[in-house]
């Protein structure tokens, strides 16, 4: 994985220094909070409910075992003993003290980790696919690329005052793990007819009140012309992005009043003025980034088909976490595995310090030391021996985090909600461990299928409620939380904002009324292969609606 | 009836304003019954603020249950017990020991 050049040292020692200096200051009271507010938020820190609020950056979402081990011991020094993984790769602790976040982040610069940019309206950390670099399906690892845009982008002068936050992601196959058209800019990876790299961009989507999927301004721009093409969208940005209203400022509103063609004409032209400047990447410099991410060397271990035949045999459990958990690896030998944070009743993305501690073992010592954090709030063992995957799988269970349920309806992302966020209008991460305790039996949640379950508590969507097969937004409705359900939505190569089906529910009525769209779809499906997000597409929301509502008609 | 709150500056913990000083809890926070009482809560605030003592102050519904003084909204009922799914965290924690 990437490691830090001195530049990359020098640049977070000397950031360490000025926050810390900048801290010190505000609890001096030599700088008021009007002043301090833009200089935390630029180094992650929030101001929550209970506390402060400090979101470390994990660069699109890779991290080795030292890294997790020292998010384990920021977790059990200066906070409460775990830590939430968040839809943007990244990490963030709930309790910090503001008089001890440099010691904080002192301790995350010896491991080559940081808080820079996970706040404030400049570009944010650049997620990519988590199986990045493991899957068979990619045509390359997205990760130097988006090394790349971490480089050009940190403390781009031009770019840390934008109208809004900026987030990008990329992805390596064609099959969208990584959301990229709910993104400002979404990079697809691909090869041209000829052979070589370059990209599909799209740009102009977003979640929050105004969902829209991102459009697609360009089918191939090679790969030497990224930064010049993506400094020319932000330039267009910036210039006419909207700064007189906070919920028009971000880039889809602009693409969205402009129109795409416009846009893409304007685009194309600050383009032809910087694209062969100094802008343009050296074939040399891509392929020394690339070097960085190297895969391990993986050695054949074909004993692993045997090894895995008779631990089948033996465990059920090993049986049911192998079809649900692991994927096929680009080395047939090998897997990816899907470390599940959403064990039945759990806090969606949480994880105790010793349970990091624990994981960072397993990585060293069946995974290559190489971990990701998926957007989905799972952690993933990129590269694991299929030899090796029923000792990770008794490890796993050793620390409670064997649930075999990934992609399944309790693999639920949420927001932290009314229970810890500020901006929250209602709670989010009850009405998920409420619904995760309903399918508690694996059994059901795998007759369902592929479901993608996603939760927010207020109208920001950080909990991707939009592009949910089924979305759950809470809001403030007469002093009480409501809950209103979007079918349909999805954040994959098809993606789609998803449709309200009627009137809310309260909480005590939300899991009910999940059911039963759930048993509605299980009655029409065509047959156990027809995921629910096929059926939606097939049939509409005609018989969601009647099932939830039709007796309300009646009544009335 | 209102009373303030803020969170601290050195640690972000939330605060009420009570008896003088900022309590960790919220069950003796001083009420405001009236508009004058209000003003009187809101220039405290202001000055603690402006003392770099609290951040977000904010003069808060309350109202008096058995004895003690509790938040009207959810939100600040939150605010003053600690995440509603870990009762190991925040005030309630205190209170649980």
């Amino acid at each position: 994985m990437y490691r830090y050049d001195e530049f990359d040292h020098d640049f977070v020692q000397a950031r360490v220094a000025e926050f810390s200096d900048q801290v010190q200051r505000r609890l001096a009271g030599e700088i008021t909070e009007e002043q301090f507010r833009p200089l935390r938020l630029m180094n992650g820190v929030y101001l929550q409910l209970h506390a402060y609020m400090l979101r470390i950056a994990v660069p699109y979402g890779t991290l080795n075992g030292k890294q997790l081990r020292m998010l384990g011991h920021v977790a059990r020094k200066y906070d409460k003993g775990y830590g939430h993984f968040t839809t943007r790769q990244n990490i963030q602790f709930n309790w910090p003290a503001l008089s001890d976040i440099p010691a904080i982040l002192a301790d995350l610069a010896s491991v080559e980790m940081h808080a820079i940019q996970t706040s404030g309206n400049c570009i944010r950390n650049v997620t990519a696919d988590h199986f990045a670099g493991a899957a068979a399906d990619e045509v390359a690892d997205p990760r130097p690329y988006a090394e790349i845009l971490r480089q050009w982008s940190s403390v781009h002068p031009e770019f840390s005052f934008l109208p809004r936050k900026f987030k990008i992601a990329v992805t390596g196959a064609e099959r969208d793990r990584a959301a990229i058209q709910t993104h400002d800019i979404g990079l697809h990876l691909k090869k041209n007819a000829a052979g070589e790299l370059g990209f599909a961009v799209y740009i102009g989507g977003g979640q929050g009140r105004t969902p829209m999927v991102a459009r697609k301004i360009r089918d191939f721009l090679p790969e030497a012309d990224l930064l010049s093409y993506c400094t020319a969208i932000l330039r267009v940005y910036n210039l006419y992005g909207r700064r007189d209203n906070k919920y028009k400022a971000r880039i889809k509103i602009l693409v969205h009043e402009t129109g795409v063609e416009e846009i893409t004409r304007q685009v194309e032209a600050e383009w032809q003025e910087l694209k062969d400047a100094e802008l343009k990447l050296p074939e040399a410099d891509i392929r020394a980034i690339e070097a960085y991410f190297a895969p391990p060397v993986l050695a054949g271990r074909p004993e692993g088909d045997q090894a895995v035949k008779l631990a089948r045999l033996d465990s059920k459990g090993f049986s049911e976490w192998l079809d649900r958990n692991v994927v096929t690896h680009r080395h047939p030998d090998y897997a990816a595995v899907t470390i599940s944070l959403k064990g039945i009743g759990e806090v969606p993305g949480d994880a105790s310090d010793s349970q990091m501690e624990a994981i960072a073992d397993i990585a060293e010592k069946y995974g290559f030391d190489e971990l990701r954090v998926s957007h989905e709030q799972n952690l993933i063992l990129p590269h694991v021996a299929r030899a090796d995957l029923k000792a990770v799988y008794d490890a796993l269970v050793g620390i409670g985090l064997a649930t075999a349920n990934s992609n399944l309806i309790s693999d639920i992302i949420a927001c932290p909600g009314l229970d810890y966020c500020a901006l929250a209008t209602a709670r989010s991460i009850p009405i998920a461990q409420e619904i995760s305790r309903r399918f508690a039996s694996l059994e059901r949640q795998r007759e369902i299928g592929e479901l993608k379950l996603k939760i927010s508590g207020c109208i920001n969507a950080c909990g991707h409620h939009h592009v949910g097969h089924i979305g759950i937004l809470g809001v403030e409705k007469k002093g009480s939380e409501l809950y209103q359900v979007t079918l349909g939505g999805s954040a994959d190569e098809n993606t789609s904002v998803g449709e309200i089906i009627g009137r809310g529910f309260s909480s005590e009525e939300i899991t009910d009324a999940i059911e039963q769209i759930v048993e509605t779809y299980l009655g029409l499906r065509l047959d156990p292969q027809e995921k629910f997000i096929d059926a939606y597409r097939r049939v509409g929301p005609a018989p969601f609606k009647e099932a939830l509502y039709a007796g309300e008609a009646k009544a009335a | 009836m209102k009373i303030l709150t803020a969170n601290r500056l050195t640690d972000g913990i939330a605060v009420w304003y009570a008896d003088g000083g900022w309590a960790e809890t919220v069950d003796h926070a001083d009420l405001a019954h009236d508009k004058a009482a209000e003003d009187r809560l809101e220039a405290i605030g202001a000055k603690a603020y402006a003392a770099n003592e609290v951040v977000d102050v904010n003069l808060i519904d309350a109202e008096v249950v058995n004895g003690v003084v509790q938040p009207v909204r959810l939100r600040e009922k939150i605010r003053a017990a600690g995440p509603t799914i870990r009762n190991d965290l925040g005030k309630q924690a205190a209170r649980a020991a």
